[in-house]
């Protein structure tokens, strides 16, 4: 706690939870900010979780509402599972933020607003007929309208920088200003301005001076009656560090092909939002990452093909347009038997769709997207940070049954972040790719089909091994010899021990938990991948009106957990919430002949978690229970 | 310890250089699959699969190191013919798959296998990036200017005109010429060969699995069946010698009956092209370099082939320049940073941790 603040202890109020907003122009950034601000709290022990949000357009024209770069934190003393639904303070930088989002803001929420772009002309260019900073139509909030870019231009005019350079650091006086009323630490802030423009001292020294001169301004004006405190989260033992989805996937991706002794092989092409596994893992090719930034999403796949061939981990990220390209690859994947891992960082569509914002409609598409009889396994991260583990496991079905294997992501989770205790990588299990090395026929000849009686998978003999000479191909395989066959009975028997392979993978999948404390209840909530955060924040709430719900989440999509078809019995109702049109209640009325009951939401925001609450309650009500 | 290949004779470094090299001497036999060879009577790829199973014992690398990466198509069918490590893939997509392979391992020999249409067609991008990247392995391209194993559409090779199944009022489009576009790529190793010059082929295949980096070798293949006789030009023996422009490298480029013919440098454009050597002189004509740094010049070679009905073809080594390799360059990234930065399970465990950390107790 600052001096300051403990000079007026009066005038701290301490809060359980906040949930803040930053929004701005697209170049004001507003992202940094938010990350920064995350970084701090998270540093502080509180639990977060963060939505950034921001426009496919790199520089929309400024200053109109498409233009709009938003980025939302929740922080909070205890564990929380989602961003928030309202925030309680909004940051608006210009009348186009204020705009865009006031609709979402609290009832007696607070707005800082930066007055410096609120004129004539910007409000006119987002529909302002006068300026809601004065004209009262903010009536319901706590309006703190503060000239950010005009006391930032002040605060760095030593470093003698042009006007608009001077302007730019207005997000660090904003983060000084917020920090100051939150109180974070601001050691973390300075120390990372000090890395990230160690080689521009001016921007440096700039920067670092507008962030203490906001946090100076909070804490000698009088414009804030109180500050407040959010004390940290009980949180089991450990170290902790901040995490998001795509930074723990490339990790998780690095931790598996370590733990399976092998090189890393990453063909890609840029598309949002999985380019910034990319971007990771092309830094960290100490590690035996080779990363291929392919000429198109076809060869990203084919290149991690043709490396899984060669004995790597072949690797290949993209979301739903890219995956489309990917499938026929992946599709040769299936019928050569190779391992490799493919993630889809899902966002909404069809065709270009939103880049930027989240869905998880792709589910079908990994399960079915592909010609003839093509089974893929199927894995779903629920978090950001298990984006870590999800990426080990697939890595380890992968190799273990000579597959590809897919694993789901989504923008929401991918840019998303939160608190994460870093795992101890000495306690996760040694991966064997057991290469083939010896010929296994009767005449000392190598079958490449002759597949491992108890998993089903054929022997990954690469090339280099003398005596296992083999060809592999798209071609359908005669079973055990791999020779081209178009047998009618190989076939049919191939078709099916390809399913029975994938199929067989059950064996390693976890039975499905049921988080039920009651032990009565009569409807199950069932989710998959990202929506878990808002699912869980709903059933939490829902309970707490007394009512009673189970929940359940899959991570393992295909093949599904043993117990599935008993667990969805044992309802009277079942919920599936997903951000598409109900593509796991297909997949599960289909399986299951269980009359499972869809709940969609398809905006390219994550579902809202007061909504599904009141929903669930509903549902529970009409069943007539109130436990 | 197995022994490699380092340098060519020319002292540059050879493109099988880190393949370990066959203890025992290998025979056409080793090369050879006891798979039923299905290619139609008479078609151009059985002669390319003779020399190339010759040519494999001379190259010398161990078998199990050689690995053949096809697409689809007639030509395709290639690696199933080979005792070796290969995979028959996708159409279009060899270069991809075996830029994979080339990239993650150095030890192998890497050999793409190709057709007009799998390369030229639906794999065109990944062509002209394979050869730009210029990734260590050879390509060949069996080129029969028609889609047989569809039965006979035309291909981005055929004249235009030509009469198909898909075309029978004539096709309209304008046919690449392979070489020209590889040598807009800045391709390093381009050459053009014939199926039925065994001698000429295997030369080719020497020099282009000697290059380091990425090796283009356009083949002219007859298909018996769909375009018979598409290069009969270059074939017959009363009309090849008017057809063939052979490529030497260091020789005047000279042909035609009693060397009458020759190739010449047009003062005004800068263009190749062909003059009676008693109206130009011995002196005016070209002096074949193969290791021309300029794409361009032979580029303007590439141009010396007929574009419709093949009357005339420049059939040899047009380029061959030394530049660094894709995949050479990639490992040593990943080497020079194993070398330069901790790597061990200590220093994974502290990039997954990070630097902004906070302990809960």
């Amino acid at each position: 706690m600052t001096t300051a603040a403990s000079q007026q202890e009066d005038a701290v109020k301490t809060l359980d939870r906040v949930v803040i907003r930053f929004a701005g122009d697209s170049g004001d950034g507003m992202q940094l900010t938010g990350d920064r601000f995350t970084a701090e709290s998270a540093i502080f022990g509180n639990d977060i979780s963060t939505l950034p949000n921001f426009p496919a357009e790199i520089r929309a024209p400024a200053g109109t509402l498409p233009g709009v770069s938003s980025f939302q934190l929740h922080f909070a003393n205890r564990d929380i599972m989602t961003p928030g639904d309202k925030p309680d303070v909004l940051v608006a930088m210009n009348p186009a933020a204020l705009k865009a989002n006031i609709s979402d803001l609290a009832r007696g929420g607070v707005i800082i607003a930066d007055t410096a772009d609120f004129t004539k002309r910007n409000l006119d260019k987002v529909g302002y007929a006068s300026n809601p900073l004065e004209d009262g139509s903010l009536a319901d909030y706590q309006v703190h309208a503060l000239d950010l870019t005009g006391m930032t231009t002040e605060a760095v005019k030593e470093f003698r920088l042009t006007r608009k350079d001077a302007g730019r650091s207005k997000n660090m006086y904003a983060l000084g200003l917020l920090s100051w009323l939150f109180h974070r630490p601001v050691e973390p802030t300075i120390n990372f301005l000090e890395t990230r423009f160690a080689t521009k001292p001016q921007l440096r020294d700039s920067n670092i001076k507008a962030f203490r001169t906001g946090y100076a301004f909070g804490e000698t004006t009088e414009v804030f009656a109180y500050s407040y405190e959010v004390a940290p989260a009980p949180m089991p033992k450990g170290t902790y560090r901040q995490i998001s989805g795509n930074l723990a996937l490339a990790y998780g991706l690095i931790a598996g092909a370590r733990k399976a002794d092998l090189p890393l092989f990453l063909g890609a092409y840029p598309i949002t939002p999985a380019s910034d596994v990319l971007h990771e893992l092309s830094k960290h090719k100490r590690f035996g990452v080779t990363t291929f930034q392919a000429e198109d999403e076809i060869a990203g796949v084919g290149a991690a093909l043709g490396a899984s061939f060669a004995g790597h981990l072949g690797v290949t990220t993209s979301s739903g347009p890219g995956i489309s390209l990917k499938m026929e690859t992946i599709s040769l994947a299936v019928m050569t038997e190779l391992p490799l891992v493919i993630c889809d960082i899902q966002r909404a569509g069809p065709s270009t769709g939103m880049p930027t914002k989240t869905e998880q409609a792709d589910l079908l598409q990994v399960m079915y997207g592909r010609n003839g009889e093509a089974p893929v396994p199927v894995l779903a991260a629920q978090s950001p940070s298990d984006c870590f583990d999800t990426a080990v496991e697939a890595v380890r079905i992968a190799v273990k049954y000579r597959t590809p294997v897919f694993v789901l992501s989504d923008g929401y989770l991918a840019n998303g972040a939160e608190p994460w205790q870093v795992p101890d990588l000495s306690g996760i299990a040694p991966i064997d790719p057991a290469f083939a090395t010896a010929p296994n026929g009767d005449n000392d000849e190598f079958l490449p089909y002759k597949r491992d009686p108890e998993t089903l998978a054929r022997p990954w003999a690469i090339p280099g091994t003398a005596g296992l000479e083999h060809r592999i191909g798209g071609i359908e395989k005669a079973d055990g010899t791999g020779n081209v066959s178009y047998d009618p009975a190989n076939h049919d028997a191939m078709v099916r021990i390809r399913q029975a392979k994938i199929d067989g993978i059950v064996a390693d999948v976890p039975d499905l938990e049921i988080d039920d404390p009651s032990g009565g209840a009569r409807v199950l909530v069932l989710g998959w991948g990202s929506t878990y955060g808002p699912i869980t924040a709903a059933v939490r709430r829902v309970r707490a009106t007394g009512r009673s719900i189970a929940q359940a989440h899959l991570r393992h999509l295909n093949p599904f957990p043993a117990n599935l078809g008993e667990v969805l019995k044992a309802y009277d109702r079942v919920i599936v919430p997903e951000m598409n049109l109900g593509q796991l209640a297909l997949l599960l009325r289909g399986r299951f002949l269980v009359d499972v009951q869809s709940y969609s939401r398809v905006r390219g925001l994550p579902i809202s978690l007061s909504e599904l609450a009141e929903d669930l309650q509903t549902e529970i009500d009409d069943l007539g229970v109130t436990a | 310890m197995s022994v490699e290949i380092s340098t060519t004779s020319n002292g540059q470094r050879s493109g099988l250089a880190g393949v370990p090299l066959a203890v025992e001497p290998l025979n056409r036999k080793d090369f050879t699959t006891d798979q039923e060879v299905r290619w139609c009577p008479g078609c151009g790829d059985y002669a390319v699969l003779s020399a190339f199973q010759g040519f494999m014992p001379e190259a010398g690398i161990k078998r199990e190191n050689t690995v053949i990466i096809s697409g689809i198509g007639c030509s395709s069918r290639f690696p199933y013919y080979v005792d070796s490590y290969g995979m028959h893939s996708i159409h279009g997509r060899a270069p991809a798959i075996a830029t994979g392979v080339a990239t993650s391992r150095p030890d192998l020999g890497v050999w793409v296998v190709t057709g007009d249409g799998d390369a030229l067609s639906i794999g065109g991008n990944h062509l002209i990036h394979a050869l730009r990247r210029n990734v260590n392995f050879t390509i060949l391209l069996f080129n029969n200017r028609i889609y047989g194993l569809t039965k006979g559409q035309y291909s981005p090779t055929s004249e235009i005109g030509k009469i198909t199944k898909s075309t029978p009022y004539g096709s309209l489009d304008n046919p690449f010429n392979p070489l020209s576009l590889a040598l807009g790529a800045e391709a390093t190793f381009v050459a053009r060969t014939v199926d039925s010059d065994r001698k000429h082929l295997t030369a080719m295949l020497k020099a282009a699995a000697e290059h380091r980096g990425a090796s283009f070798i356009e083949i002219y293949q007859n298909c018996p069946i769909f375009n018979d006789d598409a290069f009969a030009a270059v074939k017959e023996k009363d009309t090849k010698a008017e057809a063939i422009i052979p490529l030497v490298d260091g020789e005047p480029i000279l042909f035609g009956i009693d060397n009458r013919l020759g190739v010449i440098r047009d003062q005004q454009t800068g263009e190749l092209k062909v003059a009676e050597v008693a109206e130009v002189g011995l002196e005016n004509i070209v002096v074949h370099d193969e290791h021309h740094p300029d794409p361009a010049y032979a580029f303007g070679l590439s141009r010396l082939t007929t574009p419709g009905v093949l009357e005339r073809a420049p059939i040899g080594i047009f380029r061959s320049v030394d530049a660094p390799a894709y995949d050479d360059l990639a490992r040593e990234q990943v080497a020079a940073a194993a070398e330069k930065y901790d790597s061990d399970d200590d220093a994974l465990q502290q990039m997954i941790n990070g630097r902004d950390t906070w302990t809960v107790d």
